[in-house]
């Protein structure tokens, strides 16, 4: 009985959240079986390529959802939480290294081979422990998460809100990045983390390795949209609605708003490190650009085109923002068009979409609605004008 | 006068803006249960005092006391909520997205940290508590509708609903009648009346009729500072008060 009306609460009271989780459970078993059951050059086939591309789409609507819930819900613009994504995935990149073990080029049982080009002779502290695969997953969700808290706590206590809060974001990110390109810094400056061979002891070359990680990608975005549901739908998710809506009416009923948005952007970019963890191994690299301040802000069109506020329209927008970025920029006809055409959707959705692209079905709906009115109010006085006859 | 048995007692608070006094040596006595309204024109510091009572401002000098003990320039907004004073703001503010009923159940007096709101239970009590404030204010029918659709009118009733369900002893009320009707105004003069039987309650308006309505003490607020007090047909006969007020 509980379990039932938890399960009403999460999905199935909302249209939007079931057809999404519907379609991305029916993604994660399709995509993998065609891929590893159907022959190559078979029509059913997926590529090997399309997989790793569908599941990098996949981490980015997991980053997308993370910015929803604090923008869409608490209203926080973070104009950085590409930070979080790549903080996780360079903790996944280091587990990845340590895991390359004496295979590297320079066949140092210990370090990476960036190290030993520097002629380093013992790896940093910061990088014990992460060969244990436990511990890095710890530290996806804890270094990102832990940045955000700090982060947070004292933006917010000094009552940062705004554009304001929205800068000093991007400015994170852009530090994160120029620290990042630094050789010393040990995070292999700007070539980044790469050559990675396996994960767990399983090549990443293979297309099972790979199909695993896509169903994980899939897992852990079904797994968060269901935690940012729960939260938004429980009585914490109304207080981030009230203080986004009239920040100083909810103080003034007694909640204490800086606890409210430390809690959230912390679970936002916990979930962001997440996403940045998952989409390491798929496109096997990850380096200081992923800190770049356009990335963070590309993000923000995602959730703001897909339609903020409502989970779905965020993971909507990645989705199709993505797909037609890589549809657009791989045709030779269409190369230079692209930034137009995203420029176009950026004016036009708006316009007709205020509430993002989600909003094509409400739409239709309505007018569904209104002309099945019409057709029985026009019944109705067609029966009407017979009777007086 | 001491704060003894005062449910708010200010003394000899001052707030200065860039070298404006916008409260001036303002002392002030609220017995528990009293309905006082405060008057006074434009710039007159009215909404300074709101803001330095519900801890959005801190005082220059002064003492601000709650039930003679607490002292509220050492507590911000949400203490001050918490340990009972309610504030309802001069434009209606309500939570917009949220239906009527939503924003009642946030208001419910009940424990605010994060955790107890993830994991919150609405039990049965409480939510007759939301049903019957709904009532109380008049807003049955729209129980369901969401604040950005209710008009001004009821906007100003659901916000002074939050205030009731909300239980606090000191209630602040922030010129309710501005932008109502006639009708409204006196319905939302009886609902004041009718909250101030059990709970202290201050009134600041612009209305007369309204303040009539009342029928309560009366203080004027002047540059900062208590011009006169008593009842409203005293202080409309006090010179001075014709003169900075009554009489433009």
């Amino acid at each position: 009985m509980l379990k039932d009306s938890l399960l009403q609460r999460l999905v199935l009271s909302d249209q939007g959240s079931k057809f999404t989780i519907a379609a991305l459970i029916v993604i994660g078993v399709i995509v993998p079986f065609l891929n590893l059951a159907m022959p190559e050059g078979s029509f059913l086939h997926v590529s090997d390529y399309s997989v790793a591309l569908i599941g990098k789409y996949l981490c980015f609507a997991l980053l997308a959802l993370a910015l929803d819930l604090v923008w869409g819900y608490c209203g926080i613009l973070s104009l950085g939480h590409g930070a979080f994504f790549a903080l996780g995935g360079y903790a996944m990149g280091m587990y990845l290294m340590r895991q390359i073990g004496d295979r590297g080029v320079y066949g140092h049982p210990e370090l990476p081979d960036f190290m030993v080009f520097l002629n380093w002779d013992a790896l940093p502290w910061y990088w014990y422990g992460f060969d244990n695969f436990f511990f890095a997953m710890l530290m996806v969700m804890f270094v990102p998460g832990l940045l955000a808290f700090i982060f947070g706590w004292l933006a917010f206590r000094s009552r940062v809100t705004g554009v304001y809060f929205s800068i000093i974001t991007q400015a994170l990110t852009a530090a994160l990045s120029l620290a990042f390109f630094l050789n010393d810094f040990g995070f292999g400056g700007n070539n980044g983390l790469t050559d990675f061979k396996d994960i767990l002891g399983a090549s990443l070359q293979s297309n099972g390795t790979r199909a695993v990680i896509f169903i994980c990608s899939v897992i852990a975005l079904i797994g968060s949209y269901i935690l940012c549901r729960y939260i938004v739908t429980s009585k914490l998710g109304r207080v981030l609605i009230s203080v986004r809506d009239a920040e100083s009416r909810t103080r003034f009923i007694g909640y204490r708003v800086e606890h409210y948005k430390v809690f959230v952007f912390t679970i936002s970019a916990v979930l962001a490190g997440i996403a940045g963890a998952l989409y390491v191994p798929q496109v096997g690299i990850i380096n200081p650009g992923e800190f770049s301040p356009l990335n963070s802000i590309e993000v923000v069109i995602w959730v703001a085109l897909g339609g903020r506020g409502t989970l779905y329209g965020a993971v909507v927008g990645a989705l199709v923002v993505n797909f037609a970025k890589t549809y657009f920029t791989g045709s030779k006809l269409f190369v230079e068009y692209w930034l137009f055409l995203l420029g176009a959707m950026f004016i036009l959705i708006p316009i007709f979409l205020p509430k993002g692209m989600v909003d094509i079905v409400d739409q239709w709906k309505k007018k569904h609605a209104q002309s099945k009115a019409t057709e029985v109010n026009s019944k109705i006085s067609g029966d009407a004008q017979e009777h007086t006859s | 006068m001491s704060a003894e048995g005062s449910i708010l007692y200010l003394s000899g608070v001052t707030k200065t803006f860039d070298g404006f006094k916008a409260i001036n040596n303002l002392s002030l006595y609220i017995e528990p249960g009293e309905l006082r309204a405060i008057i006074g024109p434009n710039g007159a510091g009215k909404s300074t005092m709101m803001d330095i009572i519900t801890g959005k401002t801190r005082p220059d000098e002064g003492d601000v006391l709650f039930k003679n003990s607490i002292d509220l320039t050492k507590h911000d907004e949400a203490d001050i909520a918490n340990i009972g004073i309610g504030r309802k703001f001069q434009k209606p503010t309500v939570i917009e997205s949220l239906s009527v009923w939503e924003n009642l159940e946030l208001a419910l007096a009940g424990k605010r940290s994060v955790l107890d709101t993830l994991f919150y239970k609405l039990s049965k009590s409480q939510a007759d508590r939301v049903d019957e404030v709904i009532d109380l204010i008049g807003l049955q029918q729209r129980r369901n509708e969401t604040a950005k659709n209710l008009s001004h009118g009821q906007k100003q009733w659901l916000e002074i609903g939050m205030l009731i369900i909300q239980d606090p002893e000191l209630l602040l009320v922030d010129e309710p009648a501005a932008g109502m009707t006639d009708f409204e105004t006196m319905q939302t003069a009886k609902l004041l009346k009718n909250i101030s039987e059990d709970h202290s309650v201050v009134v600041v308006e612009h209305d007369m009729d309204f303040v009539k309505a009342l029928d309560t003490r009366v203080t004027v607020l002047h540059e900062g500072s208590v011009l006169a007090e008593g009842s409203l047909e005293t202080v409309s006969n006090d010179e001075r008060v014709i003169e900075v007020y009554l009489g433009r």
